[in-house]
């Protein structure tokens, strides 16, 4: 009886909870970094992922940096018709999802950490960049937040060291380079 | 002071009163910069929201001595026993020892307005209802500064996004020093009279250090001892008398309701 109740309870609570507590969306399109960061399209990160010389990151290239190539299609793949056909010709902007989005309310600048302190990519949003597909995105039904905020496991306890971007990270990884910041430093 | 990341700034201001013709530039600079959204049509000087605020001054002389100054106020950046910071029971004041710079923290703030009965300058502000801006001003948000919600204080932080761009813009060419030139809050870029002037008061050899040791400068209210980073100039002996008086409050602030 006792064993019973409680494999409910950890069935509702580890895997109900969470699809309750998150609603899944799928992205716009099937970007692969693998065809474009790969040898097919030879990219580097920096060529999509701008870091301007006023320090400010644009993140997610609009449709005219996917213009430069896909003006017509290259390919035979369906995604890349309707990359063409839906976003480039009528230049419309795809609406990405953005995982590690933070609360407007924290500041993250990528000048100091990928141009001052040479930290990889991957550190920070794992494997993502040889992917060939993206993810499903998950969103916090209640904060709105995505869920690689507090990362996949409802435990919060991290599988994987990228894993996870709460403010409790971003204190951990300051604290081992000897950085203490105010508050301010990191919101705005 | 020496930190481990570049030299220790302390951010000040010095405003000339002799030149500020009260326009109030800054303060639609200032609202802009800040995202601090258009006053509800009830707010009245305490509960509406304005971080930089210009007072207009009477000497209360007979014509012909008659005279009149104006006095943008904000948050003086009270350096000792920083009144807002020794009240707050949650900690969401804090003084940022390497720019000197008075930091109020919305996220932990619970609204219990303590810092707004302490500040001697009246420049903290509540957010009595949640922001909200009209139709089309919405989509003109400074992206660098985060709207506040109801229920917390706030006040003026010396325009700490630009510090954050400046310092991401240093970043980039692989610096820790920022550009004075690329830190410069909005109330001083707006004052078409260039009356306020800004920079590291450590840095004896800035303008704004200079100023500050200058003759005819000085703070209101330097008799609490509390260590104001915003000087004022002003060459008439009125004015200066006038900043160590407690300036008189108007009928509407004193009125209920
Ligand atoms: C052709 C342009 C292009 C190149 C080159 C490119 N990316 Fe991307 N990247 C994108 C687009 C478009 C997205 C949004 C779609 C997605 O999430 O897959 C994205 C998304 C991302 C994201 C997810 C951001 C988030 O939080 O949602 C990461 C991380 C990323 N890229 C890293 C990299 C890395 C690392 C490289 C280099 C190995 C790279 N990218 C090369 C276009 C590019
Ligand atoms: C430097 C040129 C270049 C740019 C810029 C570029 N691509 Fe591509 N893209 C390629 C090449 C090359 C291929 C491979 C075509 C093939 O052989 O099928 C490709 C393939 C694709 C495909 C088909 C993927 C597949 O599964 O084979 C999609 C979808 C796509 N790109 C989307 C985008 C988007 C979205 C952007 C803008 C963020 C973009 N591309 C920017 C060069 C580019
Ligand atoms: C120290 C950790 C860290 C490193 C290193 C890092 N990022 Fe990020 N990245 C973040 C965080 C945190 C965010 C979310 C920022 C926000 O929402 O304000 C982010 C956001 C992004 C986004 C989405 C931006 C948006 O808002 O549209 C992309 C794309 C991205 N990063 C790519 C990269 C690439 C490419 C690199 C390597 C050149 C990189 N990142 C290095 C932590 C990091
Ligand atoms: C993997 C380690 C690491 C992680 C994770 C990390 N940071 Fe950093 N961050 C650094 C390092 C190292 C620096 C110092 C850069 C330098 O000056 O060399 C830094 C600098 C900064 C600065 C610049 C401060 C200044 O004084 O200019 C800010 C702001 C910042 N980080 C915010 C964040 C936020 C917000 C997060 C979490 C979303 C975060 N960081 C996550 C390592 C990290
Ligand atoms: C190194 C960067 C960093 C520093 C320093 C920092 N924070 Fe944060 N903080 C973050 C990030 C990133 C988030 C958003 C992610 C999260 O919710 O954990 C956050 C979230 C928060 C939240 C939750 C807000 C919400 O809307 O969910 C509070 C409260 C908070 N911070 C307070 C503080 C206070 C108070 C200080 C100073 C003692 C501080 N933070 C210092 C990075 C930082």
């Amino acid at each position: 009886m006792f064993g019973s109740g409680l494999a409910l309870a950890l069935f509702a609570g580890w895997y109900g909870f969470p699809r309750i507590l998150y609603r899944s969306e799928t992205q716009p399109l099937q970007f692969s970094h693998a065809v474009h960061a790969g040898e097919k399209a030879g990219m580097a990160c920096g060529d999509c992922h701008v870091l301007d010389a006023a320090g400010r990151f644009h993140g997610i290239p609009g449709t005219a940096k996917c213009a430069e190539c896909h003006s017509a299609p290259l390919g035979d793949s369906k995604e890349e018709k309707m990359l063409v056909d839906d976003y480039v010709t009528p230049s419309k902007e795809l609406p990405w999802r953005v995982y590690s989005r933070q609360p407007d309310n924290a500041y993250f600048p990528h000048a100091a950490h990928v141009a001052l302190a040479k930290i990889p990519c991957a550190e920070c949003h794992g494997p993502y960049g040889q992917s060939e597909a993206p993810r499903v995105y998950e969103v916090n039904r209640i904060t709105g937040y995505s869920r690689d905020i507090w990362g996949p496991n409802i435990s919060g306890i991290a599988s994987h060291p990228w894993e996870g971007m709460k403010m409790d990270r971003c204190v951990t990884c300051h604290a081992t380079h000897g950085r203490r910041d105010g508050c301010i430093d990191c919101h705005k | 002071m020496d930190s481990e990341h570049g030299k220790n700034a302390r951010f000040g201001m010095v405003i000339d009163l002799d030149r500020c013709d009260g326009c109030g530039a800054c303060m639609i600079a200032c609202a802009v910069e800040n995202n601090v959204p258009p006053g509800h049509a009830s707010a009245t000087e305490r509960t509406g929201i304005t971080w930089m605020r210009v007072a207009a001054v009477e000497s209360g002389q007979e014509y012909p001595a008659a005279d009149v100054a104006f006095v943008p106020m904000f948050c003086q950046q009270c350096e000792n026993e920083t009144p807002c910071i020794s009240v707050c029971p949650q900690n969401a004041v804090e003084i940022d020892p390497a720019t000197g710079i008075v930091g109020q923290i919305p996220q932990r703030c619970l609204g219990c307005r303590y810092c707004m009965t302490a500040c001697p300058y009246h420049a903290r502000y509540f957010n009595w209802r949640d922001p909200a801006w009209p139709e089309g001003m919405d989509r003109q948000l400074n992206p660098d500064v985060s709207p506040r919600m109801r229920g917390v204080a706030e006040k003026c932080n010396f325009c700490h996004g630009r510090l954050h761009a400046a310092k991401a813009k240093a970043a980039a060419k692989g610096s820790r020093e920022i550009d004075p030139a690329d830190y410069v809050p909005a109330c001083v870029e707006s004052c078409f009279q260039n009356a306020i002037v800004f920079g590291d008061l450590n840095d004896h050899e800035s303008e704004v250090a200079k100023l500050a040791r200058g003759a005819d400068t000085f703070r209101f209210l330097s008799r609490l001892g509390s260590e104001p980073k915003v000087y004022f100039h002003s060459t008439r002996p009125w004015v200066k008398e006038m900043a160590e008086s407690t300036l008189t409050r108007s009928k509407k602030e004193n009125g209920h309701g």
